[in-house]
């Protein structure tokens, strides 16, 4: 079985946030920060991972993004990736339509055959809800979405999403899309032999057609930032009866 | 005319959707609602209340449950045949997938979860989250027809007693096999008892700062109170406690009326899940921790001595 995997390189959030100059993307400038992968697509890469470890087959992971995004691509194939495949634009963010677009046409001429996509539900960043399931509508696969629990047998995805208390189960034949969310799996961290094996793993890297955003970013603002300061009701455990107080001014302790 | 998707479970109406009739009836008088599944029909009057004339449900001998590509494609289908200005649904787990499916059979546009809408010809302009809320992003949608989600507890349904039940139209989606293949055939754990964490009063959360070993006291406070147990990202990673509870970004979004953080940092990922409460409590050894800076009230100190002494008072006060 092979599967495909769709990354993105995401800046690292950091405790205060704040914007470039024009306003238009995430000031990355300050010492603290870097590069990361969403929790969302770290599990995608885990729940592929352990597919191929129980059935054979390989883990290609899928990019669209700056040359940078290959740092991303290599830390995933220090967990089991075996080649990845940059689809390489300059800096300008492309639209969800145009991604989903570029990754769908990058997996159906890929030379392997991708019995499943896995992505994540949502962007940490853009946040579109959206990728996964053009990417399933280009390739006419099913899709399920919000992904919480995976296995599968004989041809079938069994996949569970949470809904309040309780679980839904889906069950989708391959060829198929799965959007999971963070928690379906926990993501084992990469070893030294497999952060190794991983400097020599192949990258190619493919030139996708930009089409002009139809959702168009304009900039970017900052909700009112948070600067209150807490009341403090005491220090240790002598602060339990103020609490109390607190719990019935507020009406949850009646 | 806008079209709103109005989501239920097996004919009980999800609350989150009259959030999105509200935000539509903010921008024109004339709203009506789409629904998928005969389950719908029996629900569907009583969105009169909330501005809506007629309701259409669309009725299919295969949509006997939640199924998101056929209900995308009914509700594109729809669309087609009414040529509303805009589509839109609460920005739900559900709500967010059935209008990218009707976006993507489309090849239209979609913009999730919104926080205002301004509807123009061609153009439409949004202020959207991103980074699930902590950055806002003002974007164009290049479209004739806008697909957009509501964000989550920023529109309030407000329900106007003594207007008409809306009419309820049926129609028949054109469906083929492919797009009924995605439902939902069973459904495991749960069944009542347990309140949800996403609609629960009182969340009760511990993050690193609680340890492994020190949920035991959160677990009596939240019963004490009718609540439940919420926790971070690291106590999920860490496999302390089960992911269901994560609250945040990629966790559960709560709003419930009393936050208690326990030994939780207030990482902006962590917030993004629970600033929405009416009251937050933080319990933390570190007074110059980020959460102090969103709470209400705080208590300093070490989780391990605070947690019992206040389990012990409230159980006092109860009686
Ligand atoms: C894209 C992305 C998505 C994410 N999504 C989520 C998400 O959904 N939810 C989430 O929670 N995180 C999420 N995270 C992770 C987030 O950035 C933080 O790492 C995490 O929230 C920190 O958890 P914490 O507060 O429990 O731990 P820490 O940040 O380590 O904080 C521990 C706190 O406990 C206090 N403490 C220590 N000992 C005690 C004691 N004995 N008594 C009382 N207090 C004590 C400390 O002062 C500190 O404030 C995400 C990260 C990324 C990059
Ligand atoms: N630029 C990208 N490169 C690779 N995968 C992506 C990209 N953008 C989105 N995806 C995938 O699609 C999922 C949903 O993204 P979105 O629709 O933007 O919220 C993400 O979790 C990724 O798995």
């Amino acid at each position: 079985m092979n599967v495909a995997v769709c990354i993105k390189r995401v800046p690292l959030s950091p405790g205060r946030w704040s914007l470039t100059p024009d306003a238009t993307a995430i000031d990355t400038s300050g010492s603290a920060m870097g590069w990361t992968l969403s929790p969302h697509e770290e599990c995608a890469t885990e729940a592929a991972v352990q597919l191929i470890e129980a059935d054979g087959g390989e883990v290609t992971a899928f990019s669209l993004g700056t040359a940078d995004s290959t740092e991303q691509i290599r830390e995933l194939m220090a967990v089991g990736v075996s080649r990845g495949v940059l689809l390489e634009t300059g800096a300008d963010e492309w639209d969800p339509q145009a991604t989903a677009a570029a990754l769908a046409s990058a997996i159906r001429d890929d030379a392997t055959t991708y019995d499943m996509v896995i992505v994540g539900t949502e962007s940490a960043d853009t946040s579109g809800y959206q990728v996964g399931v053009r990417i399933a509508h280009a390739l006419g696969w099913p899709i399920v979405t919000n992904v919480k629990g995976l296995s599968v047998t004989g041809g079938v995805a069994r996949c569970e999403r949470v809904v309040g208390t309780d679980r839904e189960v889906y069950e989708v034949s391959l060829p198929a899309v799965i959007a999971v969310k963070d928690g379906v799996n926990i993501p084992r961290y990469p070893s030294v032999p497999g952060r190794i094996k991983a400097r020599k793993k192949p990258i190619d890297t493919v030139a996708p057609t930009a089409t002009p955003a139809r959702l168009e970013k304009i900039r970017l603002a900052l909700p009112p930032q948070e600067t209150g300061t807490a009341t403090v009701l005491g220090t240790g455990p002598e602060a339990a009866p103020r609490v109390v107080e607190v719990l019935k001014e507020i009406g949850v302790l009646t | 005319m806008i079209l709103v998707y109005v989501d239920h479970d097996r004919g009980v109406l999800d609350e989150l959707s009259l959030q999105a009739l509200a935000a539509a009836r903010g921008i024109d008088a004339d709203v009506q609602a789409v629904l998928i599944g005969v389950d719908a029909v029996a629900l569907a009057p009583r969105l009169g209340e909330f501005g809506v004339a007629t309701a259409h449900v669309g009725v299919h001998d295969g949509l006997t449950d939640y199924a998101p590509m056929a209900a995308g494609r009914a509700v594109s289908q729809l669309a087609e045949r009414l040529q509303p200005t805009a589509v839109l649904a609460a920005g739900s787990p559900r709500g967010n997938e059935v209008l990218a499916h009707a976006a993507a059979i489309m090849d239209e546009p979609f913009a999730a979860d919104c926080t205002s809408i301004t509807l123009g010809d061609g153009v439409s302009e949004v202020t959207r989250y991103r980074w699930a809320g902590n950055v806002f992003e003002e974007a164009r949608v290049h479209a004739p027809m806008l697909y957009a989600t509501t964000a989550l507890h920023v529109f309030a349904a407000d329900p106007q007693s003594g207007s008409a039940p809306a009419a309820i139209v049926e129609f028949a989606p054109d469906l083929t096999p492919a797009d009924l293949a995605v439902r939902v055939l069973e459904r495991t754990g749960g069944g009542g008892g347990g309140v949800s964490l996403a609609e629960a009063k009182v969340v009760v959360s511990g993050g690193r700062g609680v340890g492994e070993a020190g949920f035991g006291p959160l677990e009596e406070l939240a019963e004490l109170l009718g609540g439940t147990v919420g926790c971070s990202r690291v106590v999920t990673s860490a496999g302390w406690r089960p992911h269901a509870e994560q609250v945040g970004q990629t966790g559960t979004k709560v709003a419930p009326d009393l936050y208690i953080a326990i030994g939780i940092s207030g990482a902006t990922q962590h917030i993004a899940g629970c600033k929405n409460a009416k009251t937050m409590i933080a319990i933390n050894s570190d007074p110059d921790a980020t959460i102090m800076s969103f709470a209400d009230y705080a208590v300093i100190g070490d989780a391990a001595t605070v947690m019992p002494a206040i389990v012990e008072a409230v159980r006092a006060a109860k009686g």
